[in-house]
């Protein structure tokens, strides 16, 4: 036995190269190699096809000019991204305070490991992976016949909001539970109250975290077209919205229209729209990105 | 044989700490009667009796796992955070049941402070550190004044007073421990309690710390956890010795086992398991 475990000491300088062959690594960082590069071709493939088929659109005229079916040369997507702005600023003002509150809830409140909050946790898991086209025939039912707000900016924000609402919750919660126990434990020793804790400490440190979740969730939103399809912004809008309850477009129906256009400028124009859609979801990613790494974490 | 010698022994050594304990101690800040503290079903300290003197330093030292720390965060009710802990006999402040129905921790740990083993400074200015107590407790007077009184008295006020908006992140390990005490202090409580005060700082930051409790002793009652039995016999004036035993169950439970003036229990302690653990043979 004593002898099998003793060190070698016959050393041979050719032990220390190579023994066996490694095919077999190499095939598999192959693999890898081919695996990554299929997605960042897709994407390079995506991008030059849209920037070039919608180059002679990608004016200021653009986005200044309101649709027109006769003069595709001299239409635009204006009403599309005012819509847009609408719909999504609104949206937003509804999701957030909602969303944050509840996982702040969840988070500082209810019983840890609880089984009101088991029960609530596996069911926002669930929300957050139901198809959006579901949230579209809910806010059909609920808010544009049963609240009869009809096909308004309110309707598709309260739909949208719906659909985000679970993203919000789980990456708020996310953030708040990234700041560490002893801030907690120093507030409270400090003789401060729960609430005084969660919104003078672990609201402010969790700030960075819960802003990149809610952007990305906006993000998201903005992109949407299947629910308000639904909702019936399909609608030929020349008019940008005034309230809650005007009619609206979006980008991404706007973007739809057009491609069912048989006619070429206006595919020229939904490329150039798809440009512009993609340079705002790319914005506020960027937006994103740039706030979490601005504010690494300390602890 | 030899158990059942060993633990009349111990009875013995216990029933005399308790009985010198009440006669030394004239105007207790806590009384302590029969205290155990459970994590649900599984109770982590069991039975202390003790009482700790006003204004004096108090250390509790012993190996890991012997309840310390556990006891020191139910004397502000930090342990109320923990889901499943509880608290039985009777702990006592001034005379007041800590744990009574009428009792608000709030109020509790307004007037009992709190230092902890890692600095947790708030990610916030230093000011605003100090601040913090005062401003959710809405103090009143001068929070400035506040503010440079706590630091002076955390001996931190030269070091800092030019760089107030500074994120207290910008300060040393010692220095982020001087701040968390000024912040403590700045909520003028009676106690400070201290988990471990220097067990992440190097020794010339820990002879800082030791310097400032026997600033503050007098002024205010401590009572320090640690592991490093030097520093309970440099700065504490009683020391409580605990260990943790295994039970028939075979469950390991912290007791007290030896209570009394530093120098006593550190020259000439009455048990043997103190003997051991302060000439270094365990722990």
């Amino acid at each position: 036995m004593s002898m099998q475990t003793r060190p070698d000491s016959d050393f041979n300088p050719a032990d220390l190269g190579q023994q066996s062959n490694r095919a077999w690594d190499r095939v598999f960082m192959w693999l890898l190699f081919i695996s990554l590069a299929i997605g960042i071709i897709t994407l390079v493939v995506l991008l030059v096809y849209v920037v070039t088929k919608g180059w002679p659109r990608l004016d200021l005229g653009l986005i200044t000019n309101m649709p027109s079916i006769r003069n595709p040369e001299q239409s635009g997507v204006q009403s599309a991204l005012m819509g847009s702005i609408w719909v999504i600023g609104f949206t937003a003002i509804i999701a957030l305070p909602i969303g944050i509150l509840a996982a702040i809830y969840l988070e500082e409140f209810s019983k840890q490991g609880g089984r009101f909050q088991r029960l609530v946790e596996v069911n926002i898991q669930n929300l957050a992976a139901v198809p959006s086209i579901v949230y579209g025939i809910l806010g059909l039912a609920v808010f544009a016949r049963a609240l009869a707000l009809g096909q308004s900016v309110i309707t598709a924000s309260l739909t949208l909001a719906l659909l985000i609402l679970p993203v919000i919750i789980i990456s708020t919660r996310e953030a708040l539970r990234a700041v560490p126990r002893n801030i907690r434990d120093g507030s409270l020793a400090l003789g401060a109250t729960e609430w005084q804790t969660a919104y003078r400490q672990t609201l402010p440190a969790a700030t960075p975290g819960i802003a990149t979740g809610v952007i990305l969730s906006l993000s998201r939103a903005i992109g949407e077209a299947a629910p308000l399809l639904l909702l019936g912004a399909v609608t030929f809008v020349t008019f940008n919205p005034d309230g809650m309850l005007s009619g609206y477009t979006t980008l991404p129906i706007q973007i739809f229209n057009w491609t069912k256009e048989p006619r070429e400028e206006f595919q020229v124009l939904a490329a150039a729209a798809i440009v512009l859609l993609l340079v705002i979801l790319l914005a506020m990613n960027f937006v994103a990105i740039w706030i979490r790494n601005r504010t690494q974490r300390r602890w | 044989m030899n158990e059942l010698d060993a633990s009349i022994r111990i009875a013995e050594s216990l029933s005399e700490t308790r009985h010198e304990v009440s006669i030394d101690i004239p105007n207790p800040v806590f009384t302590l009667n029969g205290v155990s503290v459970y994590y649900g079903e599984y109770e982590a300290i069991r039975d202390v009796s003790l009482d700790i003197a006003q204004g004096e330093i108090t250390a509790f030292i012993g190996p890991s796992g012997c309840g310390k720390s556990t006891l020191l965060r139910s004397f502000n009710r930090m342990n109320d955070l923990i889901v499943g802990a509880r608290i039985t006999g009777r702990l006592a402040y001034h005379g007041t049941d800590l744990y009574g129905p009428e009792v608000d921790p709030i109020e509790v740990r307004r007037r009992i402070g709190m230092v902890f083993q890692k600095p947790n400074v708030f990610p916030k200015s230093i000011y605003d550190n100090v601040a913090y107590g005062p401003r959710v407790n809405k103090t009143k007077g001068n929070l400035d004044d506040l503010v440079e009184e706590s630091l002076t008295r955390a001996a931190l006020w030269d070091e800092v007073k030019d760089n107030l908006k500074k994120s207290a992140y910008a300060l040393s390990g010692g220095q982020q421990q001087r701040l968390v005490i000024a912040r403590c202090i700045a909520v003028r409580p009676e106690v400070i309690l201290m988990d471990e005060p220097c067990a992440s700082l190097d020794p010339i930051a820990t002879a800082k710390i030791e310097d400032l409790m026997h600033e503050l002793a007098g002024d205010y009652t401590i009572v320090i956890v640690t592991h490093n039995m030097q520093q309970a016999a440099r700065v504490s004036d009683r020391t409580a010795f605990f260990t943790a035993e295994v039970d028939d169950a075979g469950e390991r439970h912290g007791r007290l086992i030896e209570y009394g003036p530093t120098r006593q229990l550190f020259s000439a302690p009455v048990d043997q398991r103190t003997e051991d653990y302060i000439s270094g043979r365990f722990g």
